[in-house]
C-alpha cells in the first residue's frame, strides 16, 4: 500500500464549481445575445465579443503583471464582458467598449481583490463611468432598421406617450435600449433557467421586480410598462444577483430588492436620468455589507423547550 | 421551521449484504481508549492466556469503559499505539490461536433493578456507536429519571455508504425490542421514537411490524437530508426541541441512542457477551465487493478489505466511517474499534480532494448550515484572529457535519477552519477569563 492521504473531514464534495456556476450563467445569456443580435444586427455580436475578449485579456494580464494565479478559466470575466456589453448601445465605439471592459475587470474587480472581493458590480460600475465618460455615445439608440431613436423610459419621461411600442414589441425587444436589456422574453427564459439550476434564488429578482411594479401601480404609471423596459430585468435577475456585490442571506436578498426597486422608481419618475436600475444596483451594492450584518440569521443556540 | 442540510449521495451499495464473520487475523491489537474519558487499565500481561470476553482492561475513573479481548490466544505485548486523534495509547497486542474459545466468566448478567441494569450496560463494555464513543452507562445512569420525556433511537444512518446500522435493525430486531423492554422496566420511560430515514423503507417496515402493539414505542421516518443523525438534528426533527449550546439532550428531557448500541444491550442481556466484535462495512471505490462483515475488534483494516474481495484499485485514502464526518487513517494497520461502523476506501478519483479557488460569496455554506451558522464569516473571523467575533459567531456550536465544505463550490476547507477556529476561540475565551480573574 502507498503512502494514505490524511485529510479532515469531509471526505466527499458536490460536484458545483465555480466555473459551473458561471457556465450556467454564460448559458442563461445567450438568449439575450441572440435577441439582440436579431434585433440590433450583426453588430451586437462585435460588441459582446469585444467586451468579452478584453475583459478575459485584462484579467489574465494583470494576473500576470501582480504575479497572481491566473483565473480566467472559472469564466467570471467572460460573463462580466458579456453583462458590460448587454449594457451598451449598439452603435457603441469598440475602443469605448474597450475601455469599458478594462475599467470592469482592472479597476472594480481585480483592484480590490479578484473573484467574490469586490463590493461592487464590476458590469454596471463600469456602465456608469462610461455614461459620465461618453455621455453622448451611450445614449444613442439607433436602431438599424427604423427611425426610432428613443428609449420608451425616455419617451415616457418627455410625455410622448403617443410614440410607445406596442406591448408585444416591448416584451420581443423590439424597441430602443442597451442591446441585452430590451428582449424581456429572453432574459426571462435565463433567468428561469438561472432559479432552476440553483444558481440564484427567487428572492432578489422578485422582491426588485415586485417593488418596480407595485410603485408604478400606486404612482399611476402603466406596471406593465415599467416592467419590460429599461434595464430592470436583466438587472432584477442577472446584476442584483451578483454574489460579491449583494447580500448572502435571504432576508438580506429580499431587502436588497425592495431597496433597488425603490431607488429604480426613485429616478424613473422623479429623478434627471430616465433610467434608474444601475444606479439603484450600486446604491445597494454600498450598502450590502450592513444588510449582511442586520440579516444575519441567529445561530441555533437553543435554551429550553421550544 | 425546518432545520437546512445536504442532500448528499446515498451509495447505500450494501444494504441487502447480510454480514458474514470474517476469518480471525493472526495478531489482532485492541487499544485501550475506544471511547471518550479516561482510557481503560491494563488488567493483563505479556503471556497471558486470554479467550474471547476476556477482560484486558477495566474502566478506570468515572468516565470510562472497560475493554475486553475479542479473540482466543496470547498476549504478544503491550504496545503503544498513535490513535488518528493523535493520542498515544496502550494496546494489548494478541496472537491468536484461531480457536475462538469463549472465558468461561462470560455468562448473562443477572439484572433486577436500574443500579444492576446500570452496571451490566458499564460491564458490557458498550459505547456510543454512532460515532462518538461516549461511555452507555454514564449516558444511561440519570439521577432524576423523571426527566426523561423519551428516548430517540437514531437509525437515521444518514452518512452516504454505511450500511451497518441498516442491518442491525434488519437482522436484530429482536434485541433492539428486548432493550427497549429493559429500559421500560428499569428506568420508568413512557416513550421511544425510532428515527430512520425514509430511504430505508425495509427498517421501517420492519420496526413498525414490531412496535405495531405497542403503544409507547414511534417510528419516525425522516427526509434523507444529511446530517439527519446528528444528534441535536435528530432531536430537533423527533421532538421540536433546541438543544442548548454546550449542553445534552437531557437538558430537554431526551436520550439519544445509537440504534446498534441499544440492540447490542439487548444482546448482552440475554448472552452476557461483552463488546468484542463489530458489524462493519466496506465499501468505497476502491473495493472490489462492498459487503457487510462481522470483525473481530483489533482486527487490522486491511484484513477487512482483504475479505471484501480485496481491493480494484491502490487505496489513497482510507477512512473509519462515512465520507462526511469519517476519520482518515495513517495505514492499512489501524485497527477496527468499537465505534467503527465503516471502512471505506479511495481511490485516487475519489480521494484527491480538489483544488480550492477563491470564495465567491455565493452563500450556499451559510444556507446549508443545519445550525444557520455562516462558515463564511467564521473563516473572515479567524483570518483576522478575532476571537470576540468567533465568540459572536458562535463557532463553538458546530458540529462539524461537513455540510457547509460539501456545497462549497470553491471547495474551501470550511470544516477544517471551523476546527481551527474553535480552539482559536477556547484560548480567547480563557484568555479573557484568566484575565477577568486577575482584575478582581
Ligand atoms: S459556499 Fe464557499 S464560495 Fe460560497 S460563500 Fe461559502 S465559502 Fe464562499
Ligand atoms: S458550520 Fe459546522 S455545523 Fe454548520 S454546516 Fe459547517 S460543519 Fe456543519
Amino acid at each position: 500500500m502507498n503512502k494514505l492521504i490524511s485529510s479532515v473531514s469531509p471526505h466527499i464534495n458536490s460536484n458545483s464549481t465555480t466555473q459551473k456556476i458561471m457556465l450556467d450563467v454564460v448559458i442563461a445569456l445567450i438568449p439575450a445575445a441572440i435577441a439582440s443580435v436579431i434585433i440590433f444586427g450583426a453588430r451586437s455580436l462585435l460588441v459582446i465579443g469585444v467586451c468579452v475578449a478584453v475583459c478575459i485579456l485584462s484579467e489574465w494580464g494583470f494576473e500576470k503583471i501582480c504575479k497572481k494565479e491566473n483565473t480566467i478559466s472559472d469564466l467570471s470575466a467572460v460573463v462580466t464582458g458579456m453583462l458590460l456589453a448587454f449594457n451598451l448601445p449598439v452603435s457603441i465605439p469598440l475602443w469605448q467598449a474597450a475601455f469599458g471592459s478594462i475599467v470592469a475587470i482592472v479597476v472594480v474587480k481585480q483592484l480590490f481583490g479578484g473573484i467574490g472581493q469586490n463590493f461592487a458590480n464590476p458590469a454596471i460600475t463600469a456602465r456608469i463611468i462610461m455614461m459620465t465618460a461618453f455621455s453622448g455615445t451611450m445614449t444613442s439608440w439607433v436602431f438599424p432598421d427604423a427611425s426610432s431613436s428613443a428609449t420608451p423610459l425616455a419617451l415616457i419621461s418627455k410625455g410622448q406617450i403617443s410614440g410607445l411600442p406596442s406591448y408585444l414589441n416591448m416584451f420581443l425587444g423590439y424597441h430602443g435600449g442597451c442591446l441585452g436589456e430590451t428582449c424581456t422574453l429572453a432574459l426571462l427564459l435565463g433567468g428561469a433557467y438561472l432559479l432552476v439550476k440553483r444558481v440564484i434564488s427567487w428572492h432578489t429578482p422578485t422582491a426588485f421586480i415586485a417593488t418596480v411594479v407595485i410603485m408604478s401601480f400606486i404612482c399611476g404609471k402603466d406596471p406593465l410598462y415599467q416592467f419590460m423596459s429599461g434595464g430592470l430585468v436583466i438587472g432584477a435577475f442577472f446584476m442584483a444577483t451578483d454574489y460579491s456585490s449583494s447580500p448572502a442571506t435571504k432576508w438580506g436578498k429580499i431587502i436588497f430588492g425592495i431597496g433597488c426597486g425603490l431607488i429604480t422608481v426613485l429616478i424613473r419618475f422623479w429623478g434627471n436620468f430616465p433610467e434608474g436600475v444601475s444606479f439603484s444596483i450600486l446604491l445597494m451594492n454600498i450598502l450590502t455589507p450592513y444588510i449582511e450584518k442586520m440579516t444575519r440569521a441567529k445561530p441555533l443556540t437553543g435554551g429550553g423547550k421550544v | 421551521m425546518r432545520l437546512h442540510g445536504a442532500k448528499v449521495p446515498h451509495k447505500k451499495n450494501t444494504a441487502e449484504s447480510k454480514p458474514v464473520k470474517i476469518p480471525v487475523s493472526k495478531t489482532v491489537v485492541i487499544p485501550m481508549s475506544m471511547h471518550i474519558g479516561k482510557q481503560a487499565r491494563v488488567t493483563v500481561k505479556k503471556g497471558d492466556n486470554v479467550k474471547v470476553g476476556t477482560l484486558l482492561g477495566e474502566q478506570d475513573g468515572f468516565i470510562s469503559a472497560p475493554v475486553h479481548s475479542s479473540v482466543s490466544g496470547t498476549v504478544a505485548k503491550i504496545d503503544e499505539i498513535t490513535m488518528s486523534s493523535g493520542m498515544k495509547v496502550p494496546a494489548v497486542v494478541i496472537e491468536t490461536d484461531g480457536l475462538q474459545q469463549k472465558d468461561d466468566a462470560v455468562k448473562p448478567p443477572e439484572v433486577k433493578d436500574f443500579d444492576s441494569f446500570i452496571n451490566a450496560v458499564k460491564n458490557s463494555g458498550i459505547v456510543g456507536l454512532g460515532g462518538a464513543g461516549f461511555p452507555t452507562f454514564v449516558k444511561l445512569n440519570v439521577k432524576e429519571l423523571e426527566k426523561i420525556d423519551a428516548v430517540i433511537i437514531n437509525g437515521a444512518e444518514c452518512e452516504p455508504y454505511i450500511t451497518s446500522d441498516t442491518r442491525t435493525m434488519l437482522d436484530k430486531t429482536d434485541y433492539i425490542f428486548k432493550a427497549i423492554d429493559a429500559v421500560k422496566k428499569y428506568m420508568g420511560v413512557k416513550r421511544f421514537i425510532i428515527g430512520v430515514e425514509n430511504n430505508k423503507p425495509q427498517c421501517v417496515k420492519k420496526l413498525s411490524e414490531y412496535s405495531k402493539d405497542d403503544s409507547l414505542v414511534e417510528v419516525r421516518p425522516l427526509p434523507a437530508v444529511y446530517p439527519q443523525g446528528g444528534e441535536k438534528v435528530l432531536v430537533y426533527n423527533t421532538m421540536k426541541r433546541i438543544i442548548p449550546k454546550g449542553g445534552l439532550p437531557l437538558d430537554v428531557g431526551v436520550i439519544v441512542i445509537n440504534v446498534t448500541t441499544l440492540a447490542f444491550i439487548g444482546e448482552y442481556l440475554e448472552t452476557g457477551m461483552p463488546l468484542v466484535e463489530k458489524c462493519v462495512t466496506v465499501d468505497g471505490s476502491a473495493v472490489k465487493e462492498p459487503k457487510n462483515v462481522i470483525a473481530p475488534i483489533g482486527t487490522p483494516i486491511s484484513d477487512l478489505l482483504e475479505s471484501a474481495g480485496g481491493l480494484k484499485s491502490e487505496p489513497y485514502k482510507i477512512i473509519y466511517g462515512g465520507p462526511m464526518m469519517g476519520i482518515s487513517v495513517p495505514s492499512g494497520e489501524a485497527p477496527v474499534l468499537k465505534m467503527t461502523n465503516a471502512v471505506i476506501a479511495m481511490d485516487k478519483k475519489e480521494a484527491v480532494p480538489p483544488k480550492t479557488t477563491a470564495c465567491i460569496n455565493c452563500g450556499k455554506c451559510l444556507n446549508h448550515c443545519p445550525f444557520k451558522l455562516d462558515p463564511r464569516a467564521i473563516a473572515r473571523a479567524y483570518k483576522t484572529g478575532s476571537g470576540e467575533d468567533l465568540e459572536k459567531l458562535c463557532v463553538d456550536l458546530c458540529m462539524e457535519c461537513g455540510c457547509c465544505s460539501y456545497v462549497c463550490p470553491a471547495k474551501r476547507p470550511l470544516v477544517q477552519t471551523n476546527k481551527l477556529a474553535k480552539s482559536m476561540l477556547r484560548n480567547y475565551i480563557n484568555k479573557k477569563k484568566a484575565e477577568e480573574e486577575e482584575n478582581e
